[in-house]
């Protein structure tokens, strides 16, 4: 099954220029389908300017991103389009639409890319809201609600179609340590029930350790060290030590918290739900 | 990070500045004006967001329009009065007033009004999606934003100026009827004759066209300038105040022209 191996997520020598800074120099990441890649780095780094180009947000000056294969950067509009239907994107500033309410927020995406009748929609959208714990909120608006909540409701309403390729800008921040760690479990959850592939921008070193399969630091626009988190912990670089001492969590505490399954073992499901999907699309037509 | 002063632009940049900007200005409209036309006749049509921008830019504007028609009425017959009153001509006010009304007043000033309320609003509203990360969150969920946002208001301006314009006209002609009839004692019928008889269709399709140019102009340029925002709060204030002077400046602009080409061909 050589297909299988074929990494997810393929970003070469990215460089971003905006005028005359230079925000990423030529970065060079991998991510394996079906795994979580945790992007840490100080404030600045270029964390979420990376990001934002693994969905087309923005165009690179120079350098590929490559998913499944395909150069998004070098789409059309309308056939980026249609690739961004299987991806899902987490803001750190919420963006949720203030003229909708929390329900409409979420069954959004739902209604525009599905022909799922509202029942359906209604259903699904609740049981997304329960899981976070904001299904009485489900009436309001987003200018309503706290900051905490209106995290949770962006993280529904990224889940809800439950996409390939998953994009979270600091999920848990501004989060309390209890709803953190939900948060954490509902990525763990999107990646073990549905084999999806994440990139996760975090400044928690306990979620990072917890939930990453790979890790990498960006320091200046350019990774400075890359790979599972044990590797991570014991890199010889200054850069990495520092910035584990500063979050001033115990080394010990930086672990995974469950038992978990291989990113190989879930491809495999992953694949077989790009093929239903695809079949979806070509049976539409 | 200051850039140091040797980073600084040359002379002769600095000096046509502005003409750049200009030129820049007008690229960036003109692709937006293109993605606009573009995305407009891509399904899906979304009915219920036209709708709601019908509502904002026609139904919400209608009561500042009429007010703004009912006073120019009044204040254009009032000095036209005094004036025609000079050479025993104040029997001809009621022909003028339309004839001003219809190509000139109502469109001019509807589409000042629609740039100051419905104009601003869309400003306000697109510039804090883009601060906000809303127009990003549009186009990660497979909505192109300019599809979603900018097709439906530039086609509400399109489509509800020209009515409002009407409206203006009617209730601006309503408020000249009122003073000079009721106030400076004008002799009704032939105040009613000189309407009909100086007032052609021609110079109702003349305010009608004029309108239609205006409504895209506005909301096109409020829209490009709320888009394209940049810079927060601050970046959003800014961007609310370009959009209604630079409407207001291009409806006037526009209104040169087209008066231009439309009395050449008359």
């Amino acid at each position: 099954m050589a297909e299988e191996e074929a990494p997810h997520v393929v970003i070469e020598k990215l460089v971003k220029v905006y005028g005359d800074r230079t925000v990423l120099h030529g970065v060079d990441l991998t991510i394996g389908r079906s795994e979580t890649l945790v992007i840490i780095g100080g404030s600045g780094a270029g964390k979420s300017t990376l990001v934002r180009h693994l969905i087309a947000l923005e165009r690179p000056t120079s350098g590929k991103i490559m998913v499944d294969g395909v150069d998004i950067a070098a789409l059309s509009d309308v056939e980026l389009n249609q690739a961004r239907r299987r991806f899902g994107m987490v803001f750190q500033k919420y963006a949720l639409f203030d003229s909708m309410t929390i329900f409409d927020n979420v069954a959004f995406p739902l209604r525009e890319q599905t022909r799922l009748d509202e029942k359906e929609i209604r259903d699904r959208v609740l049981a997304k809201l329960r899981d976070l714990g904001v299904e009485h909120a489900a009436q309001l608006t987003p200018a309503q609600i706290s900051g905490g909540m209106a995290k949770r409701v962006g993280i529904a309403r990224a889940l809800v179609m439950e996409p390939e390729l998953l994009i979270y800008d600091e999920p848990t921040s501004g989060l309390d340590p209890v709803t953190s760690r939900t948060v954490d479990d509902l990525i763990e959850e999107m990646r073990e029930k549905f084999g999806v592939t994440s990139a996760v921008i975090t400044h928690d070193m306990v979620s990072a350790f917890d939930i990453a399969d790979q890790i990498a630091m960006l320091i200046k626009g350019r990774v400075v060290a890359q790979g599972p988190p044990a590797a991570v912990l014991e890199s010889s670089n200054e850069d990495v030590q520092g910035f584990i001492r500063a979050s001033g969590v115990e080394a010990t505490r930086l672990q995974r918290r469950r038992a978990r399954k291989a990113p190989e073992e879930l491809a495999r499901v992953a694949r077989a739900r790009q093929r239903e999907a695809a079949a979806a699309v070509a049976a539409k037509r | 990070m200051s850039a140091p002063a040797a980073d600084e632009p040359p002379l002769w940049r600095r000096i046509l500045a502005p003409a750049i900007e200009a030129v820049e200005e007008i690229g960036v409209v003109g692709e937006l004006a293109f993605k606009t036309m573009a995305w407009a006749v891509r399904p899906p049509f979304r009915v219920q967001v036209m709708v709601t921008q019908l509502e904002f830019v026609g139904v919400q504007s209608l009561f500042l329009v009429g007010l703004v028609g009912f006073f120019t009425g009044i204040v254009f017959a009032v000095q036209t009065v005094y004036g025609f009153r000079r050479f025993g001509a104040e029997n001809m006010v009621g022909g003028v007033v339309g004839l001003s009304l219809s190509r000139e007043m109502a469109p001019v000033l509807t589409a000042i009004m629609v740039a100051a309320r419905a104009g601003s609003g869309m400003a306000a509203e697109l510039g804090n999606m883009r601060a906000s990360e809303q127009i990003d969150a549009l186009e990660t969920m497979a909505v192109n934003p300019i599809q979603y946002l900018v097709v439906p208001r530039v086609a509400a301006g399109v489509v509800m100026v020209p009515i409002l314009s009407l409206f203006f006209f009617i209730v601006g002609l309503g408020g000249a009827w009122l003073v000079g009839i009721g106030i400076l004692q004008l002799d009704p019928g032939i105040f009613a004759d000189r309407i009909r008889t100086m007032l052609q269709p021609d110079d109702l399709i003349q305010g009608a066209v004029k309108s239609v140019v205006f409504g895209y102009a506005v909301s096109l340029i409020a829209c490009r300038h709320g888009y394209y925002a940049s810079g927060g709060a601050v970046g959003v204030g800014q961007a609310t105040t370009r959009a209604v002077v630079w409407s207001v400046v291009g409806v006037f602009i526009l209104d040169t022209i087209l008066t231009s080409m439309m009395t050449a061909v008359s």
